[in-house]
């Protein structure tokens, strides 16, 4: 097992006004795990994910992230050209509204392309047999390389998006509510996708959720959070089998009936 | 005499449920007993004393409210119920493994895969994973041509039959049963029989539930009975 987790958060805090978004939370991600933020709307955990992504400011806190090139960086520290280049090279963020994640003027094959260009390649012909190679990856037909994302259906659209960040092979992966507006068929497909590239690709990502059988079939540790604080965390079926948490006892009593 | 690979020591459990304003249910105190190499431990007492709960708690899907488990990982006793969740998935993937009478499907994967993917996440190559998963399969009695298929798609035996074969493709140092062979017919009862049996000779440690009394003789090297280790307690 490697020794240095990949990513340490501690004491994150990010307020609104009066308001403690995120309030005072500590964690560890470690290659190759999947853990999963739980809690119903406005318990912050878009919020957290955001501040740990760089995509938000934080107020305190630290978060130390072990980079490929430079070693251990203080992301809060970094600058901003050097977290929107972590972001572009060792990072992807899936967006829940793939619109948010997707370039919808350009290509399929663009919007996959681009990311590879933006970490330097340059061969046309090689970006395209990529990109051709991921679409094919996601179930996307090859014939589609050369349409815009606006004429796909929105679970197409999820697929290209994580195509979209898994071509500069990251190592670290944020998911906002991936699975959010899709129908449950399509869900499905997705998840399993997104569960054979996360095991291939031996990725670590934060994935932020209120389903919690999304939590349950891709995560492997779970954090749970209410008004901004974490309640529980632990193993993932630890807390949805035996949850010590009244809140988190509710969670799983109103959501995982039947 | 050769070391237990797992022990448990004092397990306590107790539920609190919030939201029956902080009911306790007590359902263990103070359990305790040891599993050796070679050994299959059969948890006996009536139903609803809390068999499965002390397998989950072994397993880690309960959390224990005190006490010990102690498996023997990579040659060094970790204890379960302190340690951090990582460990524990740890532990899971190359020392201990549970075996339930219920798939948890996974909407696509195909069967074969389903069962070779604990040798993959180990780092077996495919080919050779899918092999055993293939022989695991074909012991079991499920027809070739559904190696392919997902098993959403499969009958309730089909499925449990899958789980078992999933539950034994890697060599487990400790295997936890939870009645693997309810509801299997004959021929594949015997073939789980048969399959613990090779357990036990490679060295495996296990901790088993049989409702079926002859499956149980068959592969019990001792009982634990949960009834009295409550009255003892």
């Amino acid at each position: 097992m490697s020794e240095t987790p990949l990513l340490r958060v501690e004491g994150l805090a990010k307020r609104y006004g009066a308001l403690k978004a995120v309030d005072g939370v500590s964690f560890d991600l470690w290659p190759g795990e999947v853990l999963a933020v739980v809690g119903e709307s406005g318990s912050g955990k878009s919020t957290l994910l955001g501040c740990v992504a760089g995509l938000a400011e934080s107020d305190a806190g630290s978060i130390s992230y072990d980079s490929r090139h430079d070693g251990i960086v203080d992301l809060r520290a970094l600058s901003e050209a050097r977290r929107r280049w972590l972001l572009r090279t060792e990072w992807g963020y899936v967006h829940q509204n793939p619109r948010d994640g997707l370039r919808l003027g350009i290509t399929a094959g663009g919007n996959i392309g681009e990311r590879l260009m933006a970490v330097g390649a340059r061969h046309y012909g090689r970006i395209r047999e990529e990109a051709q190679e991921w679409l094919e990856r996601v179930e996307i037909e090859a014939p589609r390389i050369d349409h815009l994302p606006r004429t796909f259906s929105g679970g197409m659209q999820q697929r290209l998006q994580i195509a979209r960040n898994l071509v500069s092979r990251p190592r670290l992966i944020f998911m906002d509510e991936p699975t959010g507006g899709l129908d449950v068929s399509v869900q499905a497909r997705l998840l399993d996708l997104m569960r054979t590239l996360v095991t291939e690709l031996q990725l670590s990502v934060i994935i932020v959720t209120h389903d919690l059988a999304v939590a349950r079939l891709l995560s492997h540790r779970m954090m749970v959070m209410q008004r901004g604080r974490v309640v529980e965390a632990g193993l993932t079926d630890q807390i949805l089998d035996d949850p010590q948490h009244s809140y988190s006892q509710l969670l799983v009593a109103s959501i995982l009936q039947g | 005499m050769t070391r237990p690979l797992l022990s448990v020591e004092a397990l306590e459990k107790r539920f609190t449920l919030h939201l029956q304003g902080g009911l306790e249910i007590p359902v263990l105190d103070g359990l305790g007993f040891s599993v050796r190499p070679g050994e299959c431990v059969v948890l006996a007492g009536a139903s609803g004393v809390g068999k499965s709960t002390v397998l989950k708690l072994v397993y880690g899907s309960y959390k224990a409210s005190a006490g010990r488990v102690l498996v023997s990982h990579e040659g060094a006793p970790v204890d379960l119920v302190s340690a951090d969740p990582r460990t524990v998935l740890d532990v899971r993937r190359r020392t201990l493994g549970y075996v339930s009478q219920f798939l948890r499907v996974v909407p696509r994967v195909a069967a074969i895969d389903v069962v070779a993917e604990p040798l993959v996440t180990l780092g077996m190559p495919r080919e050779e994973a899918r092999e055993r998963a293939g022989t695991l399969l074909d012991r079991l009695a499920i027809p070739e041509r559904l190696f392919s298929l997902p098993p959403a798609t499969f009958s309730g035996g089909e499925q449990q039959r899958v789980n078992i074969a999933r539950g034994f493709a890697h060599p487990y140092p400790v295997l936890l049963l939870d009645e693997p062979t309810a509801s299997l017919d004959a021929r594949n009862r015997a073939t789980v029989v048969q399959l613990i049996e090779e357990a036990k000779a490679r060295g495996a440690a296990m901790v088993g539930i049989f409702h079926d009394e002859d499956v149980r003789e068959a592969v019990a090297t001792r009982l634990v009975d949960l009834t009295a280790e409550r009255m003892a307690a």
